[in-house]
């Protein structure tokens, strides 16, 4: 009764926002130069989703978000497994990390381009770098935490090194990475974004930066919600995929208090 | 009172020959001496209980046999061995919980056999088997979150020993769990020690689970620089069975021995805060 209640109330507070929105477009109160009517957005929205050349760019952005994702992932972990189980190592380089890290990453933006050109990789660059540090320090904290008294028992049953990689550490260092899933698939369609929004000729940070560049707000305002939809999408998935990878963990609701 | 009092030699039961040597070993931590010029011998397929007040060096004694921690002086010996690093020859039951939380039970004690690399089909067979032994039989696909404590202890017990180690050493194995589940496993264990006699140490904070499943019974002294103060043999018959040995006049008569010696250092040590 109160969900529905709830729902009830959202669904009303849209409808007249929006609607005073649409209604101000109209009567002229509100400039349509900066706030195209809702019903002009709309309509963009479904011209492109129905035109089959709109899939081109949803598919190049989100090739860009799932490598740089990957890699930058794959890096992490690396680089988080190998410093947290080499402290030496890991206190020589904690400066360079942490100016590496406090880099604005906009900035690099350029760079990459200059590098590695316009098309994909410039932004799979910019979402590695955005990714990297995310699970970088999830992986290490997960190997500096293992419990020391696990490791001991299974060094008592015969693991070797590579076995307490493969056993103790990488799984210890996984559910970390899993907790932080959400936060870099996002910097990931960030990283991608951004990049494509500063110099690309394709994905959908191409297409808004394009309707800017024609000063057309209702292909900007569209491409928001576009983009929005793209990452609430990806967002389902990641639960579907949560639920699917950490079995071993006691799911909401079902841990032991004690 | 000086320490006048004669070097303990705590030598197994006449017979057996020595499997576990503890030759003179002090353990230190910093400059914190917990345990200091410990001797003891563990016989083959002798059982061991050690007691002793809370801290007194239990635990640090058991990690110096399983080579988790280095003596400051002295040397320990498996098997005329001696203890250099981590030992993968003997099974060790934590106090603690010390299960892979992201395998399952049948993960989880198959893990030494896989380290051995034996096929997995003999692995699969072996496991199954002592998942059965030790009452979890249906429970191979749980995740030790959806065990209980004492279904977690028993597949710690089957992971410790499924890889017939020569020396079993256990720290408090059954001190987390009730009374009844505790007699239940501990008659458990006996019968798999008799089975297949093997050296076992095993640390308690309980006089007369020291006593029931003991060959010889240790106490330490208070700490730090807590050392053997003295060792009874327990003529008890075996096969034992727990909850009807207490009833024994013999266990009575070694209970009160060996709690007159082990009282005296409970005290010290409360004294000692
Ligand atoms: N890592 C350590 N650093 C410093 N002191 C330690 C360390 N580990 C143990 N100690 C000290 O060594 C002494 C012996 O500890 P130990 O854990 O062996 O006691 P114990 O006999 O097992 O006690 P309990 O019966 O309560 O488990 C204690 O005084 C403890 O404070
Ligand atoms: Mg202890």
């Amino acid at each position: 009764m109160q969900a529905v209640n709830v729902r009830l109330i959202q669904i009303t507070l849209l409808a007249v926002i929006l609607g005073g929105w649409q209604l101000g477009v109209t009567t002229g109160v509100i400039d349509r130069f900066f706030f195209p009517a809702p019903l002009d957005i709309v309509q963009q929205v479904v011209t492109w989703v129905i035109d089959p050349g709109f899939y081109k760019h949803v598919g190049i952005t989100l090739s860009e978000t799932v490598l740089g994702y990957l890699i930058g992932t794959g890096l992490g972990v690396a680089a988080g497994v190998w410093l947290g189980l080499s402290p030496f190592t890991a206190r020589i380089l904690d400066p360079f990390i942490k100016a590496i890290n406090a880099i604005p990453r906009v900035v690099l933006a350029p760079i990459f381009v200059l590098w590695l050109g316009l098309g994909l990789w410039s932004k799979v660059a910019l979402a590695v770098t955005l990714v990297f540090f995310v699970t970088f320090f999830n992986a290490m904290q997960g190997v500096r935490e293992v419990n020391p008294v696990v490791l001991s028992n299974t060094r008592i049953l015969g693991a070797r090194r590579s076995d307490l990689l493969r056993h103790v550490y990488f799984p210890a260092a996984a559910s970390w990475i899993l907790s932080s899933l959400r936060t870099s698939v996002g910097f990931a369609v960030v990283g991608a974004i951004i990049g494509e929004y500063l110099g690309a000729s394709a994905g959908l940070g191409y297409l808004i930066a394009r309707a800017e560049g024609n000063f057309d707000a209702v292909g900007v305002f569209a491409g928001i919600i576009i983009l929005a939809v793209f990452v609430l999408i990806i967002d389902l998935l990641l639960d579907v995929a949560e639920k699917r990878l950490i079995t071993w963990r006691p799911k909401a609701g079902e841990e032991r208090p004690a | 009172m000086s320490i006048a009092a004669a070097k303990i030699e705590a030598v197994p039961q006449p017979g057996l020959p020595p499997m576990v040597t503890i030759d003179d070993v002090t353990m230190a931590f910093g400059s914190f001496v917990a345990v200091e010029n410990v001797n003891l011998t563990v016989g083959n397929g002798e059982f061991l209980s050690i007691v002793g007040p809370t801290g007194c060096g239990k635990s640090t004694i058991l990690n110096a046999i399983a080579g988790l921690l280095k003596p400051a002086k002295g040397q320990v010996s498996i098997d005329g061995a001696q203890v250099k690093s981590v030992q993968n020859n003997i099974g060790y039951l934590f106090q603690q919980d010390a299960l892979l939380p992201w395998k399952t039970a049948f993960q989880n004690v198959e893990l030494g056999l896989m380290f051995r690399g034996v096929p997995v089909e003999e692995r699969r067979v072996k496991v199954m088997a002592w998942l059965e032994k030790v009452g979890l039989k249906g429970f191979e696909g749980r995740f030790p979150h959806q065990l209980s404590g004492g279904q977690r202890k028993r597949v710690q017990m089957a992971q410790a020993l499924i890889t017939e180690p020569k020396v079993i050493l256990m720290d408090e194995p059954f001190s987390a769990l009730d009374i009844h589940t505790r007699h239940l496993m501990q008659n458990e264990l006996l019968r798999l020690w008799q089975e297949d006699r093997r050296a076992v140490v095993m640390i308690t904070h309980d006089l007369e689970e020291a006593i029931a499943l003991g060959d010889r019974v240790v106490v330490l002294a208070a700490g730090p620089r807590s050392r053997v103060i003295e060792s009874f043999g327990v003529d008890l018959e075996r096969p034992r069975n727990v909850s009807e040995i207490k009833l024994d006049p013999k266990f009575m008569t070694l209970y009160r021995d060996i709690w007159a010696s082990l009282r005296g250092e409970v005290e010290k040590s409360y004294a000692s805060r």
